[in-house]
């Protein structure tokens, strides 16, 4: 039978964590591990459950950031009047990750450490220029978003470390923010491509440009021809056209159970066009 | 029972479970208490069929580990429909016809009614977003919808007779 810890402290988790004769595997929500574990009739010996941990949980500003601790579900990121209004595309994308029962149980944090190429609020982090907390054996130490999945499902974690929260810049006065995912449907589905834009807009005027794109390459990736094509620009019909080709040709996206490469292209060069649309404040035809 | 036995409440009783702690809750509920009310679908938190209220709140049974169910309350739909409100709503899906194989119509009850603990009087848009992870390839979900809201109609008509009754006394 497995052995199971269930700390209440987080220094007490990393104890454990990085001890190699417990040899556990730290769990939250279970919506992406029970899955796993389930379909291969197996169990780890030992599992190290954080969800006991309140230095884990919870919403805050702090630091001209919101932080966001690892385990808080969507469900409760999606009802934050504080992730609402500094992080609105990060509630948005809440509220789509499955449904209530998912929403309920699943956790950014685990949505990050699970690193699926698909994982519906890492796009959205990476457009809103966000740092992990990461808490180890020899304390903590901060990394940006965009250099934590380093290929394939693998991560810049370390042997024995934790992701403990996550930080996202506050909304400046200007900010803008947007995330399109699509899928087979609302609820449920798995996206076939998502994607996110993160910028200041002062006097119209495209600034910091962050695009994060999902389920078009192994990890989600930042569109930085894409990015650098926008900055400093006044969006309009045109550039919006130029953005959603130059995204559409600058992934590398597969066919696969859910969706085609070719598909995919087409409908993320069409979402970016969309989101310069809506960043001009024009109707989308 | 060993003292590693894991307490939590079932349908309002208090229950110690001390079988193997990363059993689905889904099994458990299943096989070790027989609550077979509950059913399988999917398996990977897809369908919903297996849908159980935790501190009041919809998961799915099939994705959560026995020990992290330690000092929390279950209700599965046998607990959640032997009541008044629960009775009353099972009935509306039979009158709506919101009923046919019947394989996801238990998850489906639970997570209505756990809508209609927070919004009694939701609309055709709430409605969807609560059953959104409840998947009928039965009904077309039109008659679910209606019984939802025939459910939601009743109970403010019940709440509205009980005022004027108290007001003409």
């Amino acid at each position: 039978m497995s052995v199971c810890f269930r700390p209440e402290r987080l220094e007490e988790a990393i104890e454990l964590l990085a001890d190699p004769a417990t040899g556990a595997i730290p769990i939250a929500g279970c919506t992406d591990l029970l899955v796993q574990w389930h379909s291969r009739r197996e169990r780890p010996n030992a599992v190290l459950d954080l969800l006991g941990i309140e230095a884990l949980r919870g919403i805050e500003e702090r630091d001209g950031a919101l932080e966001i601790g690892a385990c808080t579900s969507f469900r409760t990121i999606g009802e934050s009047e504080r992730v609402l209004r500094h992080a609105p595309a990060l509630a948005e994308i809440a509220g789509t990750i499955g449904a209530w029962q998912i929403q309920n149980r699943a956790t950014i944090g685990g949505n990050i450490a699970n690193a699926s190429p698909a994982g519906d609020s890492l796009p959205v982090l990476l457009a809103l220029g966000a740092e992990l907390v990461l808490a180890g054996p020899a304390g903590e130490r901060t990394v940006a978003y965009e250099a934590f999945h380093t290929g394939y499902r693998q991560t810049a974690l370390e042997p024995g470390e934790l992701i403990a929260r996550v930080r996202i810049p506050l909304a400046g006065e200007h900010a803008f923010g947007a995330v399109h995912k699509v899928g087979t449907r609302c609820a449920q589905a798995i996206s076939k491509v998502i994607v996110a834009l993160g910028c200041d807009r002062p006097g119209g005027r495209l600034t910091g440009v962050r695009i994060g794109a999902g389920s078009v390459a192994p990890t989600p990736v930042r569109l930085r021809e894409t990015e650098a094509l926008l900055e400093g620009q006044i969006p309009d019909a045109d550039l919006a056209e130029r953005a959603g080709a130059c995204a559409a040709g600058e992934v590398q996206p597969i066919d696969d159970v859910r969706s085609t490469a070719r598909y995919r292209r087409w409908v993320l060069g069409r979402l970016v066009r969309r989101m310069v649309l809506d960043a001009a404040g024009r109707r989308v035809p | 029972m060993s003292p590693s036995a894991i307490p939590f409440r079932l349908n309002g009783q208090p229950q110690r479970y001390d079988g193997a702690p990363l059993a689905r809750l889904l099994d458990v509920l299943r096989e070790h208490y027989g609550l077979t009310g509950t059913k399988e679908g999917c398996g990977e938190g897809e369908c919903g069929a297996c849908t159980v209220l935790l501190d009041g709140e919809p998961v799915c049974s099939c994705l959560v580990p026995m020990l992290q169910v330690a000092d929390r309350h279950v209700e599965t739909v046998e607990g959640l429909t032997a009541d008044a409100r629960g009775a009353a709503l099972v009935e509306a899906f039979v009158e709506a016809g919101g009923v046919q194989c019947g394989a996801c119509t238990p998850g489906i009850v639970v997570s209505a009614r756990a809508l209609l603990e927070r919004n009694p009087r939701p609309n055709r848009g709430q409605i969807r977003e609560a059953i959104g992870g409840n998947l009928c390839r039965c009904t077309g979900y039109e008659r679910i919808l209606a019984a939802v809201q025939q459910a939601a109609a009743q109970r403010c008509a019940e709440r509205a007779d009980a005022a004027q009754e108290d007001s003409s006394r």
